[in-house]
């Protein structure tokens, strides 16, 4: 069953096409690896997703529903949630009150019952702290709760931003680059949450990654990109092997 | 209970530190929780001022005029958030200074309303038929509301909308991602700072009894701006320590003056002077102001046999300059 769809998207900017005329499907329940050289496209296709940026061309379906109008605040509420590549937490925040904003999109109360703290209001928080608490003891975060952003190690941030997007109760996870400046242990542990995402949590996860042992290790799907093109789509080893991503990332013409 | 047993001056002193503390506490919402600045402040303390002063003078009760004063600036307060909503920094700074002396012109021509530059009377409000005048009435009545604004900034804090400030404050790109609506958000940051300035507005009309609009003037923006950096921003503490310095400290000068040699104590501008250099001195030296000193403090006294001068390095983090950015 197709849960995502994008539909010949394409966007530019000035002269340059970023991303040109690209299509694919997300099946339920897949992970989705988009690999490529630098300046590929990939990020700026997550971009388009989160709607920070605006397609030129094409159109974005979510669970049958076009959602290539909808202002960039609303996409958290209809369950996409994201990752950025070069963290964007919220580092003078603690650990729990960033899992806490990841709930915003589900906050139920009015700002007056909110700035009165009605018991709706308190009821509400109940909530958004039972589920952030989940969040935490599923990545084990427990040691960290109540540190500071700006004082965590690069590798456990990059665990809160996983949980800062888990917390958004998603049914899509857009991760983009999730092993990037991590070491070979925590990009493994990335791999295993990855995959616990998937099969515990079912949620479908679209990836953009250059660590082609973790793109092995959960990917069901890849796409490669080039200058904004689909080169190849399908199994991660076919993909691999393809000659056109061959010649991509070694450049120039491979000669026999 | 301060009254019962301090001079009719320390108790009008205290409810001036009370009026700024309000203002403070609306401040720090904006400037250290949702990371906008502003210059124009005084403006709305002024707005606040006067909307409830001329409301009193028609003969409204105190009791209405006081929120709809709170409402009325709030609502100005939006007014100037909406067309700087893709501001921040200098810009938004020049803008709200801007904004401020647009509406310190409005105080001087309005005459027909504000008085002009005469100034204008303002009536003694009755609560209950109990009147509210001298050092006292403006005392209790600050503090009572001083407490409610602060009941209120910390249920801000610990529901969606304080948290969806601090997001914006650290990351607007990922606050959106998060779903939260940044054009909201910031409007409704600078409506209830601008709120809680205009109630602080409505009872400094009673703390000085006469208006006159250049009472309103930079400078008290700049004293706002200085209560939250000395104070320490983002932290409700940090708003009332900031403004219990800032009154007290033209207090201090004014009592040195006459022992300072005569030339500098009589100089003009000795108050601007020193309040620019606190803030400068504060920025560099101490970013998280009274409040962070404070911390330091309590934090030597926990750990007291193992003192520690790393214990506190994370302060550095909090680098001002990128807060405002």
């Amino acid at each position: 069953m197709t849960l995502f769809k994008a539909d010949d998207i394409s966007v530019r900017f000035g002269g340059i096409r970023a991303v040109d005329s690209v299509s694919f499907e997300v099946n339920k329940g897949e992970v989705f690896s988009i690999i490529g050289p630098n300046g590929a496209g990939k990020t700026t296709i997550f971009n388009l997703i989160s709607r920070i940026y605006n397609t030129t061309e094409g159109k974005l379906t979510f669970d049958g529903q076009d959602f290539t109008q909808t202002p960039p605040h609303k996409i958290a509420g209809m369950g996409i949630a994201r990752t950025f590549q070069n963290i964007e937490l919220f580092p003078n925040a603690s650990l729990l009150q960033n899992l806490l904003i990841g709930r915003h999109c589900h906050a139920g109360t009015g700002l007056l019952a909110q700035m009165c703290f009605f018991p709706s209001a308190r009821r509400d928080e109940l909530r958004h702290r039972a589920k952030a608490e989940d969040v935490i003891s599923f990545l084990g975060l427990e040691r960290y709760r109540d540190t500071l952003i700006a004082n965590l190690p690069y590798g456990v941030r990059k665990v809160v931003e996983l949980g800062r997007a888990l917390c958004t109760e998603p049914k899509l996870l857009l991760l983009d680059e999730p092993s990037s400046g991590l070491n070979v242990e925590e990009t493994e542990g990335m791999g295993f949450w990855i995959e616990d995402i998937k099969k515990d949590l079912g949620i479908t996860v679209i990836m953009v990654e250059h660590d082609m042992a973790l793109v092995n290790q959960v990917s069901d799907r890849v796409m490669a990109l080039n200058y904004g093109k689909v080169l190849a789509m399908g199994e991660p080893r076919a993909v691999q092997s393809h000659p056109e991503v061959v010649k991509a990332y070694l450049g120039g013409e491979t000669e026999e | 209970m301060i009254p019962f047993f301090l001079g009719e001056f320390y108790v009008g002193e205290l409810g001036g530190v009370y009026i700024f503390a309000i203002a403070g506490v609306g401040l720090m919402l904006l400037v250290g929780y949702t990371g906008l600045i502003s210059l124009g402040h005084a403006a709305f303390l002024g707005i606040g001022a006067y909307t409830n002063s001329v409301l009193l003078a028609q003969g409204v009760p105190f009791l209405i005029t006081l929120p709809i004063s709170g409402l009325f600036t709030a609502f100005c307060g939006v007014a100037i958030g909406l067309p700087t909503l893709r501001m921040s920094g200098l810009y938004l700074a020049i803008a709200t200074l801007a904004f401020g002396s647009i509406v310190g012109t409005i105080f001087q021509k309005w005459s027909s309303v504000t008085g002009g530059f005469d100034g204008f009377a303002v009536p003694t409000p009755y609560v209950f038929g109990i009147p509210i005048e001298g050092a006292n009435g403006v005392y209790y009545t600050s503090l009572a509301v001083l407490v409610f604004c602060i009941w209120l900034t910390a249920n801000i804090l610990r529901t969606p909308l304080g948290r969806a400030m601090v997001a914006i404050r650290d990351s607007e790109v990922s606050a959106q991602s998060m779903g939260i609506n940044l054009a909201w958000y910031k409007s409704m940051a600078f409506a209830i700072s601008a709120g809680m300035t205009g109630l602080a507005g409505a009872l400094f009309a009673h703390y000085v009894r006469y208006l006159a609009p250049d009472a309103f003037e930079v400078l008290l923006s700049v004293q706002f701006v200085t209560i939250v950096f000395v104070g320490g921003l983002g932290s409700i503490h940090g708003a009332i320590f900031g403004a219990i310095f800032v009154r007290l400290l033209p207090q201090f000068i004014a009592i040195v003056r006459d022992d300072l040699p005569f030339n500098l104590g009589r100089t003009p501008g000795l108050e601007p002077a020193l309040f620019g250099l606190i803030l400068v001195l504060v920025i560099l030296f101490q970013p998280m102001g009274i409040y962070g000193l404070w911390l330091k403090t309590r934090h030597w006294f926990q750990a007291f046999p193992f003192k520690r001068a790393s214990g506190f390095r994370r302060q550095k983090s909090y680098a001002k300059s990128e807060r405002l950015k």
